[in-house]
């Protein structure tokens, strides 16, 4: 089956190895992320200012251009494109003045914004289309004995009318794991903040923050964190050298995008490409746990 | 007097009357008005993008942008002319720089304030997709983003209308360079030429070409022959 993909910037830069390993994964499953033509920046943050429309023209127009290329819908990878799709589509599609003004301003668009289309999570396609139950027949290389620790941050589950998943309980990704061979820990601060952009203007509030939810991964026996945000990805994984200077004692933990991991289950060789993209070094765990 | 019997357009040259030839581009209708264009006029041939200019339609709302050495004066036409587009410029050492996001992210870091509003696209007189070859640059694709912008003229109507004050076309241009650098196929071919020419090789026949006249250079030109391998 092909799935319409909407990549988004950082998977084509700092994160390419999210990208890489998913497109690689959904082959071994059968399915091809096929990338939309022209497609722009998400618009990164959903803007909260409800008077600057500007804002919400990157969003509408990938949509509006997915939708000429024969889309109905649009597969992402990265949980803030997912979020801000999604809360802009709401957003110019529930007001119907809102909605004209941004028509008229993309004039030199091809067509018109028909707001009918659909703006789904991997995870969502994973667990509801292809089924968890599917996945877990082809995992060959199970990820037994690696404790994984679910990171879905904010933007996964919040605000919740987008939330993949119970917005206070979510366990999308722990039931992922799980398939994948990996045992699947909960720990209290896997719904927090990471300190998002934070980190260029106060970075040691997002160091604080990582600092805390790395910590209480790790007092309930992580081995690594999963997530599928790069925003969250950068944070937790490169932010840990500065964690390392503030607070002693400090132990490095590995940060994986779940696509890394349910390749590398289904079979599919650990990339060196992917590591050079990591600034914790998850080679000597995946050794530790023969799984590489 | 022939001139007289042209018909003429009326046009308003920064808020004045005038009236001028049918058929005017900006620059000559501005120029037969009495202005003396000293900056924001070059090549008159759509080329050198020093002519970036703005102007308005008789009964329409939109503000135009385009060349004016390109563009041809209408009846009731309102217009002015830009001498120059004051736009940041950073220096830098091409050796020095990586093909990639991090480049920009150094010395362009406005190139990401871009919210996708398509106002550059609307205001390039060369149609170039700006807003697209921008997108790219923050993805990192510079080989895109030179392809899209290869037809720039550097005029600066981009820059002008963006509301996101990005200097599309400075970005554009080191991604070109940085492409030519980099990221382009390398010509063996082209070493060897500069290193004949370095030696000395063709130094006899261009001595020979620096002496002859006008009439000759040009007879030279158009019997020229041309070897394709």
């Amino acid at each position: 089956m092909n799935l319409p993909y909407y990549p988004g910037c950082t998977l084509k830069a700092n994160a390419s190895h999210f990208e890489d390993s998913a497109i690689k994964a959904m082959e071994i499953l059968g399915h091809q992320l096929v990338e939309m033509k022209d497609w722009v920046c998400c618009g990164t943050v959903f803007s909260q200012t409800d008077d600057d429309l500007m804002l919400h023209l990157a969003s509408i127009r990938n949509l509006l251009r997915a939708k000429e290329q024969g889309f109905d819908e649009l597969v992402t990878l990265c949980s803030m494109c997912y979020n801000t799709l999604n809360r802009s589509k709401a957003f110019i599609d529930s007001d119907p003045d809102n909605l004209k003004k941004v028509t008229d301003f993309m004039y030199r668009e091809n067509i018109e914004y028909d707001q009918d289309i659909q703006v789904y999570h991997l995870f969502n396609i994973l667990k509801d289309r292809i089924k968890y139950e599917t996945i877990e027949k082809l995992v060959h290389n199970p990820l037994k004995s690696l404790r994984l620790g679910a990171y879905y941050g904010c933007l996964l589950v919040r605000p919740k009318e987008f939330a993949i998943d119970d917005f206070e309980e979510p366990t999308i990704i722990e039931d992922f794991l799980r398939i994948l061979g990996a045992e699947a820990i909960d720990y209290p601060y896997k719904l927090e903040c990471c300190g998002a952009y934070q980190t260029l203007t106060q970075k040691d509030v997002s160091v604080k923050r990582c600092y805390e939810i790395l910590n209480s991964a790790k007092k309930a026996n992580c081995d690594a964190i999963v997530t599928s945000c790069p925003l969250c990805a950068y944070n937790l994984d490169f932010l840990q050298k500065e964690i390392e200077k503030e607070y002693v004692g400090f132990v490095n933990i590995p940060v994986f995008y779940f696509t890394e991991l349910l390749a590398l289950a289904l079979g599919h060789t650990w990339e060196a490409s992917w590591s050079e993209l990591h600034a914790v070094d998850p080679l000597p765990l995946l050794k530790d746990k023969q799984l590489i | 007097m022939a001139e007289e019997k042209r018909k003429m357009v009326k046009v308003y040259i920064s808020g004045e009357l005038f009236e001028v030839p049918e058929g005017s581009t900006i620059v000559t209708a501005m120029e037969y008005a009495g202005f003396q264009l000293k900056r924001g006029v070059g090549c008159r041939e759509g080329y050198c993008g020093a002519c970036a200019t703005v102007y308005r339609e008789k009964g329409d709302y939109k503000l135009k942008g385009g060349l004016a050495c390109q563009t041809v004066v209408t009846d009731g036409m309102a217009l002015t002319q830009i001498p120059f587009v004051p736009a940041e410029k950073p220096t830098y050492d091409l050796d020095k720089l990586s093909p990639d996001v991090s480049t920009f992210m150094e010395l362009f870091p406005s190139v990401f304030r871009c919210v996708a509003c398509n106002t550059c696209t609307k205001a390039c007189p060369q149609d170039i997709q700006v807003m697209d070859y921008v997108q790219a640059l923050i993805r990192g694709d510079i080989a895109k983003a030179a392809d899209l912008s290869f037809d720039c003229i550097r005029c600066g109507l981009c820059a002008l209308r963006c509301p996101a004050e990005i200097v599309q076309y400075n970005n554009a241009t080191l991604a070109r360079r940085l492409y030519g650098k980099y990221l382009s196929r390398k010509s063996p071919e082209l070493e060897k030429r500069l290193k004949e020419i370095s030696e000395g090789k063709f130094d006899q026949e261009m001595d020979k070409l620096k002496k002859m006249g006008r009439k000759e250079l040009s007879e030279t030109y158009y019997k020229r022959e041309i070897k394709i391998s």
